[in-house]
């Protein structure tokens, strides 16, 4: 094995570790304090169709953090759905099942009756086409 | 002087009978094409109407079961906005 080979090697590994860095950061972001406070103390809430509401009275504060959100939810619903060649509104829908089944206990979700419901240690009651 | 013949010899030149377009159903149907083009002028009239194609969005189980691993998948990866 050439020097150079070793320096080719350790120069591969420098960038594989950098390229991990890079794409494993997006994935390990965290919600917002903000986001999190909001969503422990029930004032947004999952809703059936992917997207997040304000539960109660909407303040200026809250509203624009939920449409900011909502806003890159719709990106990432977008691309996906082109990608697996559905529609923005089943695959926004199928992310809301999701996101529902999700929430932890205290937190609020949109039931099948449009109605708000906070989560208890019980399985959410979900819309019936829900996976 | 004698030429050398090739494989093939060419014949020479002459005219050539039209075929086809001289017989009398093929004029015939000359002139019909003839009569139809300048008498045909389809007219479409737009109705007043808008048409309205109702795209009654039915979300089926199937397409949801198909997309549900997809969606787990995205929303642990924007793990910031779930």
């Amino acid at each position: 094995m050439t020097t150079q080979n070793i320096r080719r090697m350790a120069l591969g590994g420098a960038l594989a570790a950098l390229a991990f860095g890079f794409f494993a950061a997006p994935a390990l972001a965290q919600r917002d304090p903000a986001y999190a406070s909001a969503r422990s103390a029930g004032t947004v809430g999952e809703k059936m169709d992917g997207y997040l509401g304000i539960v109660g009275a909407a303040t200026p504060d809250l509203q624009a953090l939920v449409d900011d959100i909502n806003i890159r939810r719709r990106a990432v619903y977008a691309e996906r759905a082109q990608a697996e060649g559905a529609t923005l509104a089943e695959y926004s829908f199928t992310a809301g099942c999701l996101a529902i089944s999700r929430t932890e206990p205290g937190e609020m979700y949109q039931a099948p009756d449009g109605s708000w419901q906070r989560r208890t240690s019980a399985p959410p009651v979900r819309h019936s086409s829900c996976p | 002087m004698t030429s050398a013949k090739l494989t093939t010899s060419a014949c020479r030149a002459h005219k050539a009978q039209m075929r086809g377009l001289n017989s009398r159903p093929a004029k015939g149907a000359m002139l019909a094409l003839g009569v139809l083009t300048l008498g045909g002028c389809i007219t479409v009239n737009a109705p007043a109407e808008p048409i309205v194609i109702e795209l009654n969005i039915n979300i089926t189980q199937e397409v949801i079961y198909r997309l549900a691993e997809d969606a787990g998948n995205t929303i642990d990866e924007n793990a910031d906005i779930f």
